[in-house]
């Protein structure tokens, strides 16, 4: 038996702050981004399918410290991110965040992050395998009035599910205050908290930053609730999955545009007309022409899993390949992620997913294929 | 009933011409949670080392191979149902296959219970 999985040469392993509570609470540790991270954990709540369950059902802590934390302050900051990013960035108001994509001259997505209005400064939280390549693009084209700050001794834990707001409203009682994408700087015990509303898993919960040598600390208070257990890796990728949520390096990349990659909605409106913003020139034509690939969902018959990488067919013609693909846990079937030709992406197209040689029956599905449940407010 | 192991982590029982295949309990423990196994065809013809099966974890898809080379007899039908029946009952209900034992030398290279064990506990 062996793992087919890829596995990329990379630097040498970091660890993270909450590396030691991670084997002491069971985790199985595998390679990501440069660092060690838990895919999963043992015990009676643990394993991949425990661990997405129990965060649909009550609350999940994860740990997301191989994220990038960025600042960007400067009087101009605004002004010089909205050069980089397609999102209304002057716009957003403080405590207010969005999501948003550092795109190159030629429309492709260099990374997917989150943006918020900080106050004294806009936050940024990138992705752990990019972040130096997108410190270093930031560097290059940010004016030199504009300060980036990188907070690489940061935590950032995630607390994910419909119980997530009871949790930590009972520790932090201005994180149940927030709704769904909005942020707030909070006091816990003397630790200073950054706390934003949003994940990645499509249902309620929120994101914590905190300075790296308090994070044991507050990984201990939240999982001394028993409606909290910790989850891996693994069940972040099934439940962002189901939640229709792309992964960046597999279902976007930086030969891919957000209008292929389905992500038009982060491209403000007002902005698509205005441009000043790199990769704008690109992007338009694809907006004016419309893609010739468009990333969608897909709902496999059967158990056996179409994987990243699988070509998918109408027919005998090959329109396009998995970009990644799984069992959902709460549905109990394959779902998948798939860029194919635009001609063939209405919801209900019968495709063909191969696998092994195996033709496994598909259907073009409407994205999340499980409900987002986020708090906009009551 | 002999049972041998490999270094892939199959085990197999040999029970005069024919033997029965799956995956060590150490296996499904990597695995996790096993939620299809695409398995042979009866008739098939396996070699040693050869690929035989496949195993869906909710994380990923992994090959299994043979232990020896034959024929495949037949195949756990319970496990189309029940795939899960891998993480519960790995080195019984759990199997995979059964094949012929076409040359008995090949299980030489194999190890015992008391092998493999020494051999997981160093991994």
């Amino acid at each position: 038996m062996s793992n087919t999985e890829d596995h990329e040469d990379d630097i040498p392993l970091d660890a993270l702050p909450l590396d030691a509570w991670h084997r002491a609470n069971g985790a199985r540790m595998v390679e990501f981004a440069g660092y060690e991270m838990p895919i999963q954990y043992a015990g009676e709540h643990g394993g991949i399918v425990a661990e997405h369950n129990w965060t649909r059902e009550s609350a999940s802590l994860f740990d997301v410290s191989h994220m990038g934390q960025l600042g960007v302050s400067g009087a101009n900051a605004g002004e010089a991110l909205e050069a980089l990013l397609p999102g209304g960035i002057m716009s957003l108001k403080e405590g207010r965040m969005r999501y948003s994509m550092l795109l190159n001259e030629d429309g492709g997505i260099l990374d997917d992050l989150m943006v918020t209005n900080a106050g004294e400064q806009y936050g940024l939280v990138v992705n752990g395998a990019c972040k130096w390549d997108d410190i270093a693009h930031l560097h290059e084209h940010l004016p030199e009035d504009v300060t980036l700050t990188h907070y690489a001794d940061n935590a950032l834990l995630a607390l994910q599910g419909p119980k997530a707001a009871d949790v930590l409203g009972a520790l932090v009682p201005a994180a149940s205050e927030l709704t769904f994408m909005r942020a707030c700087y909070a006091d816990w015990d003397g630790v200073p908290l950054w706390i934003s509303r949003a994940g990645y898993t499509g249902e309620d919960g929120f994101e914590i930053a905190v300075p790296g040598e308090h994070a044991e600390k507050l990984a201990d208070a939240l999982i001394a609730d028993d409606r909290v257990n910790p989850a891996g890796l693994g069940a972040r990728d099934s439940l962002r999955l189901e939640a229709g949520l792309p992964l960046y390096g597999h279902d976007m990349t930086d030969t891919v545009d957000p209008v292929s990659a389905d992500l038009t909605f982060a491209l403000t409106k007002k902005r698509r007309e205005t441009g000043g913003w790199m990769g704008h020139e690109a992007v338009s034509a694809v907006l004016a022409t419309g893609p010739a690939q468009r990333r969608i969902g897909l709902l496999l018959d059967g158990r056996m899993p179409a994987r990243e990488g699988a070509d998918v067919y109408a027919g005998d013609t090959k329109i396009g390949t998995v970009t990644s693909g799984g069992f959902s846990p709460t549905l109990g079937r394959p779902i998948a992620m798939a860029m194919i030709d635009a001609a063939h992406t209405n919801d209900g197209t019968a495709l063909e997913c191969e696998v092994r040689g195996k033709r496994l029956p598909a259907n073009v599905s409407p994205m999340p294929f499980v409900p987002h449940r986020y708090f906009r407010g009551s | 009933m002999p049972r041998y192991f490999t270094e892939e982590h199959e085990w197999i029982d040999v029970e005069g011409d024919s033997a029965t295949v799956g995956i060590t309990d150490y296996a499904q423990e990597q695995l996790g949670d096993i939620v299809f196994v695409e398995l042979p065809d009866v008739g098939a013809m396996l070699d040693k080392g050869g690929d035989a099966a496949v195993v869906e974890s909710v994380k990923a898809a992994s090959d299994v191979y043979s232990p020896i080379t034959g024929e495949v007899t037949e195949a756990n039908g319970a496990l189309e149902d029940e795939p899960a029946l891998v993480n519960s009952s790995a080195e019984e209900e759990g199997w995979f296959f059964r094949l012929t034992v076409g040359d008995r030398d090949e299980l030489e290279g194999l190890m015992d219970g008391k092998a493999y064990k020494a051999f997981v506990d160093n991994l």
